[in-house]
């Protein structure tokens, strides 16, 4: 039971956001130009991955099912298949994705576990500056949310499928306009 | 150096807005809701929260801009922001220090956040709203200070400089800059 009187029965991040409209308006913009805005040179699927291992590594069951569904639906890969990239399973990837995750993990440690060689490492790869501070901010942003969601006890549905269902019509109408239910 | 190609001579967050102004009016509209905007809480307190996660972090930029405003906000009580820093909480009402308490637990990790530490909260006579003010406040801090520390931004080393910063964000508050000329 969420630690607070949310006056709404929605799960994790969603029973916060209409319990406080004023500050979720800024929290789903920012996470709608961060994952889904299409000028930007990494996939809508590349970023909800980054987002699900942030979510993975600080154990937040909600954010890394929603968003593990959703880097699914884009990628066209199963749940199991995440669960492998979670947990360090990174082959099928890019270089550059997988340089990428590696600076995700570290900004989950803390900012400064960030070293020039994590950077020269991605840099190596391909990744561009715009695509290195997507990550980190995606990273950032992400230990935000998680804390949002694990900091007040929200509720999440436990069967991973229901994620799996909703991914295809959360990934149409994004992070804005999605109807409060 | 920071570790991607930001704007010269521009500190910390600033320098990350100016990057990239189509995430940064976002960051910059919820820590003005946040730290500014309707909450039982008063924006010094809410500055104190913000410094003191920050100092967890070791983020130097967000903690002395931070405390540097708190300073302004609290006048002639600004020895309570130098008390924190230094470990005691002396001054502070017991609500603001079961808050603190919170905030801490925020800064390691969502789950960390017990019952009990909401249930010491309430005893002291902290609200919901509070309590939710709290929490987003502590976890939206672990992100401006991983994308500040991730990146490697210019951190000013002179304290005079924070003072400017406090003065300003505790008069003007929150607003993007622009570009430089």
């Amino acid at each position: 039971m969420p630690y607070i009187d949310l006056q709404n029965e929605l799960p994790g991040i969603r029973g916060l956001m209409a319990y406080s409209p004023a500050t979720a308006k800024p929290l789903n913009e920012l996470a709608e130009i961060l994952l889904r805005s299409d000028e930007n040179s990494l996939s809508r699927g590349e970023r909800e991955l980054i987002a699900t291992y942030v979510s993975y590594k600080n154990d937040c069951f909600f954010c890394q099912n929603v968003h593990g569904a959703l880097a699914g639906y884009y990628l066209r890969l199963g749940i199991a298949e995440i669960d492998a990239i979670k947990a360090g399973e990174r082959r099928q990837l890019s270089r550059k994705m997988q340089a990428l995750l590696q600076i995700a993990a570290a900004v989950q440690q803390g900012g400064k576990s960030v070293t020039p060689s994590h950077i020269e490492a991605a840099r190596n790869a391909g990744a561009s500056d715009r695509e290195i501070h997507d990550t980190v901010l995606i990273a950032a942003a992400f230990c935000m949310y998680n804390r949002y969601v694990d900091g007040l006890a929200t509720w999440a549905p436990q069967d991973r499928q229901f994620y799996v269902e909703r991914a295809p019509q959360r990934a149409a109408e994004g992070y804005i306009n999605t109807p409060l239910k | 150096m920071p570790h991607i190609d930001l704007p010269p001579h521009v500190p910390g967050i600033r320098s990350l807005a100016v990057y990239r102004p189509e995430t940064g009016q976002y960051l910059y509209e919820l820590v003005q809701i946040l730290l500014r905007g309707e909450s039982p809480l008063s924006a010094a307190e809410r500055e104190l929260i913000a410094s003191y996660v920050s100092y967890r972090n070791n983020c130097q930029f967000c903690y002395q801009s931070h405390a540097a405003a708190a300073r302004c906000l609290y006048g002639d009580d600004a020895a309570i922001v130098d008390e924190l820093l230094a470990g005691k909480m002396d001054h502070l009402s017991e609500k603001m220090k079961a808050l603190l308490q919170i905030a801490g637990k925020v800064q390691i990790l969502g789950k960390e956040v017990q019952p009990e530490d909401i249930d010491a909260a309430r005893k002291a006579g902290a609200g919901d709203r509070d309590i939710h003010d709290t929490v987003l406040i502590a976890a939206t801090f672990s992100l401006f200070n991983r994308y500040v520390d991730g990146l490697a931004t210019l951190t000013p080393t002179n304290l005079d400089d924070y003072k400017a910063m406090g003065e300003r964000m505790s008069t003007i508050g929150y607003v993007l800059p622009k570009q430089p000329a």
